[in-house]
């Protein structure tokens, strides 16, 4: 520095000052920003829990719902209705899903086939929900001509196929060659090395996909706006229109009445806990399938 | 995030190729050896059929079948939408042709429509969206990648991430209960008062709006941004990150010169998904846009996307040729959302695949 003229230490000096001022600024937006950000998230959760909370009671769980005008009331057949057509997507769509995801990892690595399959299953998993929802109409409600719970089953059975097959091939991924080549080494078949070793291996990490992709449908509205189509009384029949909570939940918060928006709120919070507890489940899964991987 | 991770993990995906088919032409080898011993003179179908079924040749084949028949179903499942979507709105492409995304007109009534407010409302509503979220998420990234403390790291991380696990009917509902009536009342006023002059926000307000929908939106579309913009910079090598420490740089110029430059086709990439993400959003945006189709500058207006008419629409529009033009708009939504997603996969692919190790 002794070296320099004297301006231009004072430039060097200034220089200085402005590169660390400029550093910490960029750090306070950062901090201020990830503050700003878990403001709505806790804005969100807080008052759904206050205003859940306090509108949930037993009759919720255990009533269908009532006309306008009476009280009480619950969403019984909606919860029913929800398990029942989760139930059909996860039966159509996690088979489906894990052998996409099979084919990725195990027979189509590193080849031409298996990258397309791979780009179109993420491209497809930003297909709005909304068109999955038209895609079961025009496929099953219009030749049918009646709503069903099967077009909505079928509906988000499309929208889970995408996210297991990507996660169980990651999985995959994940598993070390050496015990695939043991088996195979032993003289087990290829078929028996896929079901019985990769996919055992890497089975934890697999439940989690399918648990994030059962998530991520189960509290979808759109798809089931004209698929399920909702239904105010009890139904068992997947034949039938049915009622699903997120359908319930977006009816009762758009009309006037507010014994209904209470209903609103009480399923959202239903609805939300159902999920969270699914995530939550699946990090523990998560967790210990890393122990247990050992790779 | 240390070298000899990325090292290891970078060679992963070569091994199989070079083991795999060795220690499998060997096993065929020696099971083609011992069958050849004890092979008869005579063929017969039977004893093929044993032998095939004995050495899992056959098994093999038939899974190996199911699971390619599993992974082609991606495509048809693709090609299925396009087909179903393509047969049903023929009559609406029939009657208006390309005229159908440039005409104004929404007439149920007299059977004459016009997607342009549709479109209108989703791009501006999207970007929007985009503009708002982008800056937070990537300041977020930051945070989380370099200042953060290890201990808040995780917590905040999974909170970030719970947000998009908010259902979107949810959203919608804190939207129309809680969210609007602060844009009418609190954040509507300061805006018209200072930003007034630009002819974006001029009363009234009722509080439903195309802002409040752009910033539901961008709530939603936070998550996606943050989560992938993180993956990305944190695929740059460490040796960047060090080189450009190693010259005195601060840490906001080693993040501007050595991860931001090098991660930029990523970063937009995911901002692209979010994009994606926001231009199909349904339900929270129907719920507190006002459904009201109309192309004006004025963002407190009431708005009407792509999306959000089918969903309002759809169960009561009476007539094939109403039907047909909602699901037109479905599929133009669709070839839409499949370009985006596909752009900003490329993208991000361009930037994590080069370095594959450290991605995750």
């Amino acid at each position: 520095m002794s070296a320099l003229p004297v301006r231009s230490r004072y430039v060097a000096s200034f220089v200085t000052l402005r590169r660390s001022v400029t550093n910490n600024l960029v750090t306070g937006v950062a901090i201020v920003s990830t503050a700003l950000v878990l403001v709505p998230l806790v804005a969100i959760l807080g008052y759904l829990l206050y205003k859940g909370a306090s509108s949930l009671n037993l009759a919720f769980f255990t009533h269908v719902p009532v006309p306008v005008g009476d009280p009480g009331g619950g969403m019984a057949n909606a919860i029913v209705g929800s398990a029942a057509i989760l139930g059909l997507a996860s039966l159509l769509g996690i088979p489906l899903g894990i052998g996409a995801g099979v084919y990725l990892a195990e027979y189509a690595r590193g080849t031409w086939m298996g990258a397309a399959v791979r780009f179109t299953a993420d491209v497809l998993n930003g297909v709005p929900s909304i068109v999955m929802g038209l895609a079961a109409y025009s496929l099953i409600v219009a030749k049918q001509q009646h709503f069903s719970g099967l077009a909505g089953g079928v509906a988000l059975a499309i929208m889970m196929v995408p996210t297991v097959a990507r996660t169980t091939e990651e999985m995959l991924a994940t598993v070390p060659n050496p015990i695939r080549e043991a088996a195979l080494g032993l003289g087990i078949p290829k078929w028996r090395t896929v079901l019985s070793v990769s996919l055992r291996t890497a089975s934890p990490g697999i439940i989690t996909g399918c648990m994030l992709a059962f998530a991520r449908v189960a509290g979808e509205t759109a798809p089931l706006l004209f698929t399920a189509f909702g239904n105010q009384f009890w139904s068992f029949d997947l034949n039938q229109p049915i009622a699903a909570l997120p359908l319930q939940i977006y009816v009762y918060a758009l009309s006037p009445y507010d014994e209904w928006h209470r209903l609103a709120w009480a399923g959202a919070l239903v609805l939300i806990v159902m999920i969270m507890a699914s995530v939550t489940l699946v990090r523990i899964f998560a967790n210990r399938g890393a122990l247990k991987g050992g790779h | 995030m240390n070298k000899p991770e990325t090292i290891s993990q970078s060679t992963a995906p070569d091994e199989p190729k070079l083991q795999l088919p060795t220690i499998k032409t060997m096993a065929a080898q020696a099971e083609g050896g011992l069958q050849g011993a004890a092979a008869p003179s005579v063929p017969s179908v039977i004893r093929n059929f044993l032998q095939a079924k004995s050495s899992g040749r056959m098994a093999d084949g038939a899974f190996a079948t199911v699971m390619v028949v599993c992974g082609l179903s991606i495509f048809a499942i693709v090609l299925l939408i396009v087909f179903v979507l393509v047969s049903n709105s023929r009559l609406s492409i029939h009657a208006f042709g390309w005229k159908f995304f440039a005409t104004q007109t929404w007439d149920p009534v007299s059977g004459d429509f016009g997607a342009l407010p549709f479109i209108y409302g989703t791009v501006v509503s999207s970007l929007l969206a985009v503009l708002m979220a982008v800056p937070l998420a990537l300041a977020v990234s930051i945070f989380l990648l370099d200042i953060c403390p290890k201990f808040l790291r995780g917590p905040i991380s999974f909170l970030t991430e719970l947000l998009a696990a908010i259902p979107s009917v949810v959203y919608g509902l804190w939207g129309v209960f809680v969210l609007v009536p602060i844009i009418r009342d609190q954040v509507g006023p300061l805006l018209e008062k200072y930003l007034g002059w630009t002819g974006l926000f001029v009363e009234p307000n009722f509080g439903v709006g195309m802002f409040t929908a752009s910033v539901i939106l961008a709530i939603m579309i936070f998550p996606v941004i943050s989560s992938i913009s993180r993956d990305v910079m944190r695929a740059v090598p460490v040796n960047q990150r060090e080189a450009v420490l190693a010259l005195g740089a601060t840490r906001w110029e080693m993040l501007r010169i050595g991860v931001l430059r090098n991660a930029r086709m990523g970063i937009v990439g995911s901002v692209i998904l979010g994009l994606g993400r926001a231009l199909g959003e349904t339900i929270a945006v129907t719920m507190v846009i006002g459904n009201h189709p109309g192309i004006v500058k004025n963002l407190f207006a009431p708005g009407y996307t792509l999306a959000s008419v089918i969903a309002n629409e759809f169960t009561e529009a009476t007539g094939d040729l109403y039907l047909s033009a909602l699901i037109e708009i479905g599929l133009a939504l669709f070839l839409v959302t499949i370009v985006v997603n596909a752009i900003a996969r490329l993208l991000v692919w361009a930037v994590v695949r080069g370095n594959p190790g450290s991605a995750h």
